[in-house]
């Protein structure tokens, strides 16, 4: 094969790589079986530059049934009960097509869930675009959430909230990170291909070639000029093939015809096909021309390695696939015996009787290169922390308040969520917008709260004290409910592992992960690597986007953040420090600086906080529950007045010893609430926060038409206008790219 | 014989077309003024085999008055080739 | 026991939720696969939301051609109470049960929120336990929930008093602000709301309880 030299390169594989495949073949590879090696070698499949670091997180605890490694992550949440958690990040089809990008994201953790015999029950996403100003970032957001909704509503599974953040290093690549719950409802099922015989099932949509080399191509290089290029690598989602595949799938499950299973995402068949016979120490021979084709006259590699979406890979006994093909047919999803299960430890496949690829399974997975990449503390760190954080005071402290409310990252994202069917499954406890998200699961009186975050200004300003903040601000989110936070799943998401100070962030983001999940006893237990997230030389902020999954014993204890009704009181757990700015929302939206260092997080005392507050919500002893982040206890504040349309007359003057009253609005100092409550709860928090040495103090009194701060004051109806017409004003102009 | 049909459906007039409205309304934005009347159908393409055309096209005429329009806000029209 | 069989088509993603609400009611119900050529004995038929086939073409395009809606019709001819849900509606509007047509939102954004639907007429087997012009907060999950008929068509349905339900502040453009509409008969009832997420405080109403108990109750008395 003449082309075999070039053609390596093209498929993103460096010589060394190609040599390796060489010395692991002991002969010059196929077509096919290089096509093979550059899906599962690439970065996005492998974690080549990041499984070295990854494996020092914890991962391990009483609660942990599965941990990272599987399709998704399995945590117990009461005896008996097993949900599914798992993060997963669709940057760069977003962005290359933010429709179908953002649609397929969701098919795709979707399948993630299902294929560990779980039902999805609900959707977060946490979204990161450029500034709003510019008509691109419009139209992606637009593309963006259309896509989210088409695929999520129809597929029937709950977007019930995530965040939506804003700034100017995301404009060439922005983030769609999302993230799945699910119930395991019969079963829990692993993706192993055990049992020399068994016959290997490929059933839903039909194979295409969009999407060749999606993972390589994409996932795993930096943008340049002309992405246009890059459209065919695109999948088209069909959330109605999706649907049908959920339920064929739980069927399969629910009825015992299956050994195991594992869906078809990134890297195609021969993804789940190399996994699942490596994990069961078996071998597999698949027979390419007994793949259902969608177009005409396809090579084997490009059968092998297609990304068309709405596909699962199983494992079915030989007495039983009559039984599993008539599930598959009742539900009208095609179904395929491809292959079986060998001995031989090897992924062999024929076509048209001829061998087109012959390859040690561990070659395509175990031994994919692992990379000790260089990483060096960039020299601009230095600078930038020591700049000063920008956070001076304003000149009219009320017009400050407005003019951060109107901040498209605070303002309200109703006019996203709102498209989004956040109903389904009669779980839903409260609107989004709130903390977390809680959700009750069906029929039981278990409920879970999940909230996704990911302060990139803080992980930008220093990688590990943001990646701290990150994991504070999810547990204590969904803490806020009444939760108590159990584990985590994450999106990590990165420039160019090549330039060793980007390597240097997602090392540092790591330590700071594993030290707070460390000190919160919330175990990771899966998630994904985003790298190449950079365009042009320009890198992303540092994202790593937290997933935390709390639980809650029985839904009725769940906490709003509405303030119910006049005169109860306004109760501040915490402390405030005046110079907690830098990075802040306050400091960007005022004087368009991000500099400085990232508030300062004492991990025990955060961690006492979340342990107070779920005794707290259980002995209901709150009525509202507010997490204090971006925006400070202004904006706090004024959400929990928005939330139960009633106002406030607080006093800040003394909840920052030494600092001006813009610090007391503003300061983002971690590891605090705003909480409310009747007046004879007050003498119980006040007790329980001494038991947890907790720093508390009543700050104020709901009611009124007014948010009163003291020295000045907003009328509710203007804050409601602000928050609420912000996003709808600007995302209705013009759409045009 | 094997014949094409082309199948267009379109709003039927005077039903309200949000998808119309909105194009004509971002038009001008663009700098293309003087448009009016945009509306948004979709197009079906088909192959079938019939002994002739015109038995063709009655096949695909009750296609569309039974499944592919919805009489009460679409029109149709059929191309045969 | 009043018994519901709620009909499960390839997409629809509401049946859970009816089963719980009406379960919730004390009802027994029966999921019915769209292919099944009859019904099992029932009393009341449910539509449910979702997507049947994909709502690929139009919403409830392909729906109404399966097996099932065969049976649903002669249930609704003898008298049978047959409800029909956001996709629900759009099946029995697309399969000359009900009349018009449900267009893209006026908006042309998908919408789910919680609405205010007045109640039109209170003489209908699902709205006798309200009084007209009772405000009912229900929530819609929507694209394709604009209702459009012909104008001497409109005049007619709101002559008989087959308009049933309209909102209060029309979200979707929908002709004359209707949200829900019967046959001349009145034991077809099509909503785009969604009764069976407002059976529960928790999860922000209790008024589409209104509706399913009145079918219930009705459809029990019309049995007995």
């Amino acid at each position: 094969m003449t082309t075999a030299l070039s053609l390596h390169r093209e498929l993103g594989l460096t010589d060394e790589e190609f040599q390796q495949i060489r010395s692991e073949l002991q002969r010059e590879p196929t077509h096919a079986e290089l096509a093979m090696f550059s899906v599962m070698w690439s970065e996005h499949c492998s974690y080549k530059s990041s499984r070295l670091h990854l494996k020092k997180m914890p991962s391990t605890g009483d609660r942990i049934l599965v941990g990272p490694g599987e399709g998704a992550g399995i945590v117990e949440v009461a005896p008996g009960v097993a949900v599914a958690w798992k993060a997963e990040s669709h940057n760069h089809p977003s962005f290359v097509e933010p429709f179908n990008g953002a649609a397929t994201g969701v098919g795709g953790i979707i399948r993630d869930i299902v294929s560990m015999g779980a039902r999805p029950i609900a959707l977060m996403d946490s979204l990161r675009f450029g500034e709003l100003g510019d008509a691109p970032t419009r139209f992606l957001v637009d593309g963006v959430a259309r896509g989210i909704s088409s695929y999520g509503n129809s597929i029937g599974v709950p977007t019930v909230g995530g965040e939506t953040g804003f700034e100017d290093c995301y404009a060439d690549n922005p983030l769609v990170n999302v993230a799945c719950l699910g119930i395991v409802e019969y079963k829990l099922m692993q993706g192993r291909a055990s049992g020399a015989g068994n016959k290997v099932l490929l059933f839903g949509a039909s194979t295409g070639r969009d999407g060749i080399g999606g993972a390589s191509v994409l996932a795993s290089a930096g943008f340049d000029e002309g992405s246009d290029d890059k459209r065919p690598s695109v999948q088209v989602g069909d959330p109605f093939s999706g649907k049908l595949l959920i339920e064929a799938s739980l069927e399969l499950i629910r009825r015992d015809l299956l050994v195991g299973i594992q869906d078809l995402g990134a890297g195609g068949i021969t993804c789940p096909a190399s996994e699942m016979a490596d994990k069961a120490g078996s071998g597999m021979h698949l027979h390419a021309d007994h793949v259902h084709l969608r177009q005409q006259a396809m090579e084997p590699f490009e059968i092998m390695i297609s990304e068309s979406q709405e596909r699962m890979l199983a494992v079915v006994e030989p007495h039983l696939v009559t039984d599993a093909l008539a599930v598959c047919a009742h539900w009208g999803v095609s179904a395929e015996v491809i292959g079986e299960v060998t001995a031989t430890g090897k992924l062999e496949v024929e076509m048209q009787g001829e061998t087109v690829a012959d390859i040690p399974v561990g070659a395509l997975t175990e031994q994919a290169p692992l990379l000790d990449r260089n990483r060096r503390r960039p020299e601009w760190l230095d600078e930038l922390q020591k700049s000063p954080h920008g956070g001076g005071p304003p000149d009219d402290l009320a017009a400050a308040v407005m003019s951060v409310l109107a901040s498209p990252a605070i303002a309200s994202k109703r006019w996203l969520w709102r498209q989004y069917d956040h109903m389904i499954f009669l779980g839903t406890i409260g609107p989004p917008g709130g903390d977390a998200a809680v959700i009750r699961l069906p029929d039981r009186e278990t409920a879970v709260a999940i909230s996704t975050d990911g302060p990139g200004r803080f992980c930008y300003l220093d990688p590990y004290q943001g990646a701290l903040l990150a994991v504070a601000e999810a547990a204590r989110n969904v803490a806020a409910v009444g939760a108590l936070p159990v584990a985590i799943t994450n999106c990590l998401n990165f420039g160019n592992p090549e330039d060793p100070a980007v390597m240097w962030q997602f090392t540092e983001v790591v330590r700071g992960i594993s030290d707070a999940c460390a000190a919160f006893s919330t175990p990771v237990t899966g998630g994904n690597v985003s790298f190449y997230n950079e365009t042009a030389g320009r890198a992303v902020f540092p994202t790593p986007v937290i997933g935390m999954l709390g639980v809650l014993e029985s839904f009725h204890s769940a906490v709003g953040t509405a303030f119910g009704r006049d005169g109860h009181q306004i109760v501040m757990f915490g402390s405030t420090d005046p110079g907690d700015l830098g990075g802040s929302e306050y400091a960007k939206v005022m004087f368009g600086v991000v500099a400085g260092r990232p508030p300062k997080l004492d991990l025990e005392g955060e961690h006492n906080l979340h342990l107070l507050l779920h005794r707290a919500a259980d002995a209901g002893l709150l009525v509202s529950c507010h997490d204090l982040s971006q925006g400070g206890a202004a904006v706090a504040l004024a959400e929990c007045a928005l939330a139960g349309h009633r106002g406030f007359s607080v006093d800040l003057s003394d909840i920052s010893p030494g600092g001006e009253l813009h610090a007391a609005l503003f300061s983002e100092s971690p590891s605090r609430v705003i909480a409310s409550c009747p007046e004879h709860h007050v003498e119980d928090l006040v007790q329980l926060a001494a038991e947890y040495r907790v720093p508390v103090r009543v700050i104020g009194v709901v009611g009124g038409g007014t948010l009163d701060f003291g020295p000045f004051a907003l009328m509710l109806d203007d804050v409601e206008r602000v928050f609420e017409d912000t996003l709808p004003q600007i995302l209705s102009a013009s759409m045009d790219r | 014989m094997a014949f094409t049909a082309l199948v267009s459906v379109m709003p039927k007039p005077g039903v309200a077309d949000p998808q119309g409205q909105t194009i004509e309304g971002a038009l001008p934005v663009l700098g293309y003024t003087g448009v009016h009347d945009v509306r948004v159908g979709k197009r079906i393409e088909l192959q079938l085999e019939a002994a002739n055309e015109s038995e063709a096209r009655q096949r695909v005429v009750e296609m569309c008055d039974k499944l592919l329009a919805n009489p009460v806000i679409e029109s149709y029209e059929v191309t045969i080739r | 026991m009043t018994s519901a069989g709620i009909v499960v088509f390839p997409g629809s993603n509401c049946e859970q939720d009816c089963r719980r609400a009406l379960s919730g009611l004390g009802a027994s119900t029966a999921m019915v696969w769209h292919t099944e050529s009859a019904l099992p004995d029932v009393d009341v038929v449910i539509l449910p939301g979702g997507f049947a086939h994909g709502d690929y073409l139009r919403a409830g395009a392909i729906a109404r051609f399966s097996p099932v809606m065969d049976a649903v019709r002669k249930h609704a001819e003898s008298g049978g109470l047959v409800l029909g849900i956001c996709n629900g509606f759009q099946i029995l509007c697309e399969a000359g049960m009900l009349p018009g047509a449900l267009r893209k939102n006026a908006g042309l954004k998908f919408l789910c929120e919680w609405t205010d639907v007045r109640v039109e007429n209170a003489d209908t087997p699902f709205t006798c336990r309200t009084q007209t012009g009772d405000v009912l907060r229900i929530p819609i999950n929507h694209f394709d929930g604009n209702w459009y008929c012909e104008p001497e068509t409109f005049q007619r349905l709101h002559d008989n008093g087959q308009i049933v339900l309209r909102y209060a502040d029309n979200p979707n453009g929908s002709l004359g602000s209707v949200a829900g509409l019967c046959n001349p008969a009145g034991n077809v009832l099509g909503l785009m709301p969604h009764p069976e997420r407002a059976c529960e405080s928790v999860l922000g109403s209790e008024d589409g309880r209104v509706i399913l108990r009145a079918m219930l109750d009705h459809a029990q008395r019309f049995a007995a």
